[in-house]
């Protein structure tokens, strides 16, 4: 690698626009009046070399055009995705094809086509992020570093070609120079200038630091995007479902058999107009009262599992803490969270039956059958005995015009029964379903009468174990500093140099250059010496054939 | 205290909208006026609106006490927010840079905002569980301050197109100028045709199908231009305007009504003013900003964008983050509201990169902070009222 030595006498790497240190430029480059300060000229390895594969991956997904086109697409491709619902939002029970077909038509058909259904979990968005992760490390490398260096070893004492081509920029001749110095400093000090002198010359400085606050924000997203990644590690992340019934003790699913979660009652509100503060009364009104939901709630005991697994056998649960769980309020410990997510109201939960004689009506005992956990026979005492010979908890007929049951969850329970009486002893058989019995042997002495039901509700929670949000978090607060850090602030820097007798002054900022004029010419109030003429503006004026721009402030 | 509260958004309304005068008597270009008597209207300008921004954070605080939650949690209350975090925001830049013309844009803005707000059910209505949280003060208001400010780099890059774009013959640039007028012009149009159908008490009810196959009611608060699936006006209102045709059932054809009523008002008031104006609305504002100084706007709308993103992004993505966490059990699920935060967010982001990188300032820049204040009220607008998600219980 060559070098390129300034008269200064300091060293650059090779591609250097301007000096580091004095600030002469060494591209001689007289088409731009003005030094594009951007980098500070520093000789960026995207922009030096572009002869291997790795120099073209490297300029590539340095470029701001790049990073801007990545940032672009995704945006747009953000955008499709929000036109019909993701698939994780249309109901469960249907197939995806149908669902968009049905109800968004042709282009909802085509939307499924395409894939846009999964948007956001499609390889070519992941591929489209991964993308801009990449490039935000490479960006921040190739400029970050040479940045670094050329900030570092910036002279006080400036090449005058760099003076003069800074945006603002003002020669004057002054009296008592020394006197003069002595006045602009004590005012840059007072402003919180740091001020560094040699030969006579000065450079203030400050907010440097604002320069990093790009590269700090850069290092939070790829420290957010590592963390989103580490969801995909196994161990990592916990995401699993629990329905439980009130009166219920279940394991806690993705604990590993440690925790037992017992349901001691779901509660469901609703804001009811009456009940309420009297201001919420039109609104309750117009939606109608009792409908909108005011709290979902379920009361539960927390257990640890004590004592080694022992298969089949009951587990030893300790109990932890009891606890509300609502919406807001996640049940937390041990890095678990459990959160009310869904509910079901009234499921049967146990159904009685008395034991009938169809004619006299006489009862000869009740029979209560748990939904859940129905026993295999009833005795009823004085030889009356229900045998339960089939149950079927989500009752249907089948193709084939059998019965048979859709799930485990009692929703329409229906039971064949075997009557044993005592004259009766080889036993009747019914089946008995809601609001209707069938007789399949012929007409029947007996028969079971239902004579009630009890319900209960279900509670949904969702269980969760995430030990990527620290990750996360800290990638948002380092995100949020380095934003914070490179707009809140900017880098002020401000040259006197003595020229030939004359006191030349220039300045330069990376943003707010209203903010770094005022701040001149309070400086440099009362001392003689000239305001400095923004180049910039001056430009744009010239460009514009001296049309005037209206009032200059 | 609810009734304190709705008079004094009223009068915070009205003296928004006389500051909006007194700004632009600051500006008005007579001859021999003094420099001294400008800044005095601008006085009185600014003077207003802090009134008027003192008598809204009554409003706020006043029906806060009322409902006993920040009112921030529906569409009239969020936006009201909004409008008045505009002001705050105008306000606070007012005083760093001194231009009576921002004032001029922006409290017509906050104006029209507002009055958009007022067009939703107004009640101070119970918190749903999911909103049960002083996270909705935190996040609602943050992400509404964030957008606030950045809707102000919106109002200074419109000055800086009204005074750049030239309109001496028609161009692309003209008429996408006239675009945003026309769109500004039809949130007006859709203030004056509800609030006088609502004042003419007009109501229209329909028995029609749904998608899911279901007879149900609907209410029409305007003539029924296009009607709902299956739809036929009840006994009761059978002497009201029946529709040119029905929508298919997956169309919510309310919405879609009020929307074609909104484009009817906006495209009469704008043709009205073409023929009072008789020339382009962007073309009659000209005037008016005919001092400005260019790299000033250019820095203001660009200060905007510096100092609301890093707000925005705390509010609408951090914050939103962490109460999605606790609330809905995960930080981020792609409700549609959530994306586009991440589209505004990354928007300004891009503009960011452009700016600092690319260089581009002026009108380009200028140009970028319209695009990017459509895409706020995008998401405050059409998320909440046509794509349908977790946020939708701002929609009612």
């Amino acid at each position: 690698m060559e070098h390129v030595k300034c008269e200064c006498g300091h060293v650059n790497p090779h591609g250097t626009a301007f000096c580091e240190s004095c600030g002469k430029p060494l591209e001689e480059n007289t088409e731009k009046k003005l030094l594009d300060m951007r980098y500070e000229g520093s000789a960026r390895r995207s922009q030096t070399y572009n002869k291997t594969i790795v120099d073209k991956i490297w300029a590539f997904f340095s470029s701001v055009k790049v990073g801007v086109a990545l940032i672009v697409i995704t945006l747009i491709a953000s955008a499709i995705g929000t036109i019909f619902p993701q698939e994780m939002y249309i109901p469960p029970n249907v197939s995806p094809a149908e669902y968009y077909a049905d109800q968004y038509g042709w282009a909802g058909k085509l939307y499924y086509k395409l894939g846009f259904n999964n948007l956001y979990g499609s390889w070519w968005y992941m591929l489209l992020i991964a993308s801009i992760g990449v490039s935000l490390v490479i960006c921040s490398l190739d400029r970050v570093i040479p940045l670094y260096r050329a900030l570092k070893k910036q002279g006080v004492t400036r090449h005058p070609n760099f003076l003069r081509r800074q945006r603002l920029f003002s020669t004057s001749r002054v009296a008592d120079v020394d006197d003069v110095f002595k006045q602009v400093k004590e005012k840059l000090a007072q402003r919180r200038y740091h001020i560094r002198e040699e030969n006579g010359n000065i450079l203030a400085e400050k907010g440097r630091f604002s320069r990093w606050g790009p590269y700090v924000n850069h290092i939070g997203l790829i420290i957010f995007l590592i963390g989103a990644m580490l969801r995909f590690v196994p161990g990592m992340y916990v995401d699993e479902v629990l329905w439980i019934r009130e009166g219920e003790t279940k394991e806690i699913p993705g604990t590993h058999g440690k925790y037992f979660l017992k349901n001691e009652k779901f509660i469901f509100e609703t804001y009811e107009k009456g009940k309420e503060n009297e201001v919420f009364n039109a609104a309750i009104d117009r939606v109608g009262s009792g409908t909108v939901a005011k709290n979902y709630q379920t009361n539960v005991v927390l257990y640890k599992r004590v004592g080694p697994v022992v298969a089949g056998a009951e587990p030893k649960l300790k109990k932890i803490k009891e606890y509300k769980i609502r919406v807001n309020e996640p049940l937390k410990y041990d890095h678990y969270a459990l959160y009310q997510v869904d509910f079901k109201q009234n499921e049967p939960y146990k159904m009685a039956f008395q034991l009938m004689d169809k004619t006299s009506k006489k009862s000869f005992g009740t029979v209560v059958i748990d939904l859940h956990n129905p026993k295999p026979s009833y005795n009823l005492g004085n030889g009356y005995r229900v045998e339960l010979l089939s149950y079927f908890p989500d009752f249907y007929f089948d193709e084939d015009g059998n019965p048979s049951t859709k799930s485990k969850v009692p929703n329409n329970p229906a039971f064949v029964f075997k009557m044993l009486t005592p004259d009766k002893p080889k036993g009747e058989v019914s089946f008995v379903a809601i609001q209707q019995t069938i007789e399949p042997f012929g007409n029947n002495k007996y028969k079971m009468a239902f004579a009630g039901l009890e319900t209960r509700n279900v509670s949904g929670l969702t269980v969760r174990r995430d030990f990527t949000l620290w990750i996360l978090g800290v990638g948002g607060a380092i995100f949020m500093i380095g934003v914070v850090q490179g707009m809140y602030w900017n880098h002020r820097r401000i040259w006197l140099q003595r020229v030939n007798g004359e006191v030349w002054l220039a300045a330069h900022t990376n943003k707010n250059w209203f903010g770094l004029k005022n701040e001149i010419r309070r400086v440099i109030e009362g001392t003689g010496l000239a305001m400095p003429i923004d180049q910039a503006e001056e430009e744009k004026k010239a460009a514009q054939g001296g049309q005037a721009h209206g009032a200059t402030k | 205290m609810a009734q304190l509260s709705s008079t004094l958004l009223y009068i915070a309304f009205i003296l928004y909208l006389i500051g909006t005068f007194f700004f632009g008597g600051a500006i008005r270009d007579k001859k021999g006026k003094e420099k001294k008597e400008k800044d005095r209207w601008a006085q009185l300008g600014i003077m207003t609106t802090i009134i008027g921004f003192v008598s809204q954070l009554g409003y706020f605080i006043t029906r806060w006490i009322a409902a006993g939650h920040a009112p921030v949690s529906n569409l009239f209350e969020f936006t009201t927010f909004f409008g008045m975090m505009l002001v705050a925001a105008f306000i606070v830049i007012y005083f760093i840079y001194k231009i009576s013309i921002l004032g001029l844009f922006t409290l017509p803005v906050a104006l029209l905002v507002i009055a958009y707000a007022s067009m939703f059910p107004r009640e101070i209505t119970p918190l749903i569980p999911a909103l049960q949280s002083d996270w909705l003060h935190i996040h609602v208001t943050t992400a509404a301050a964030g957008e606030a400010i950045l809707a102000v780099s919106f109002a200074a890059g419109l000055i800086y197109l009204v005074r750049v774009v030239d309109q001496s013959k028609p161009s692309k640039r003209t008429f996408w100028l006239e675009v945003v007028m026309f769109c500004l012009i039809t949130t007006l149009g859709f203030v004056l045709v509800s609030t006088s159908f609502n004042l003419a008490d007009y109501e229209a009810k329909f028995t029609w199908v749904d998608k899911n196959e279901q007879k149900s009611e609907v209410v029409y608060n305007m003539p029924a231009l296009v009607g709902p699936h299956e739809g036929k006006l009840v006994k009761e209102s059978a002497d009201r305007f029946e529709p040119f045709v029905y929508m298919p059932a997956i169309i919510n054809a309310k919405k879609l009504n009020t929307v074609i009523w909104s484009f009817i008002g906006g495209t009469v008031l704008y043709v009205l003013l073409r023929l009072v104006l008789r020339k382009r609305v962007a073309a009659a504002l000209q005037p008016l900003v005919k001092n400005v100084n260019l790299d000033l706007t250019d820095e203001i709308s660009y200060r905007a964008v510096a100092i609301g993103f890093p707000v925005f992004t705390l509010g609408a993505l951090i914050f939103a983050m962490i109460w999605a966490q606790i609330a809905w059990t995960r930080f981020w699920g792609w409700d549609p509201k959530e994306v586009w935060a991440l589209i505004t967010w990354l928007f300004y982001a891009a503009f960011l990169h452009l700016r600092l990188s690319k260089g581009w300032h002026g009108e380009k820049s200028a140009w970028l902070a319209v695009i990017g204040f459509a895409i706020i009220m995008f998401n405050l607008v059409a998320v909440n009222l046509v794509i349908a998600g977790l946020h939708s219980y701002a929609g009612t």
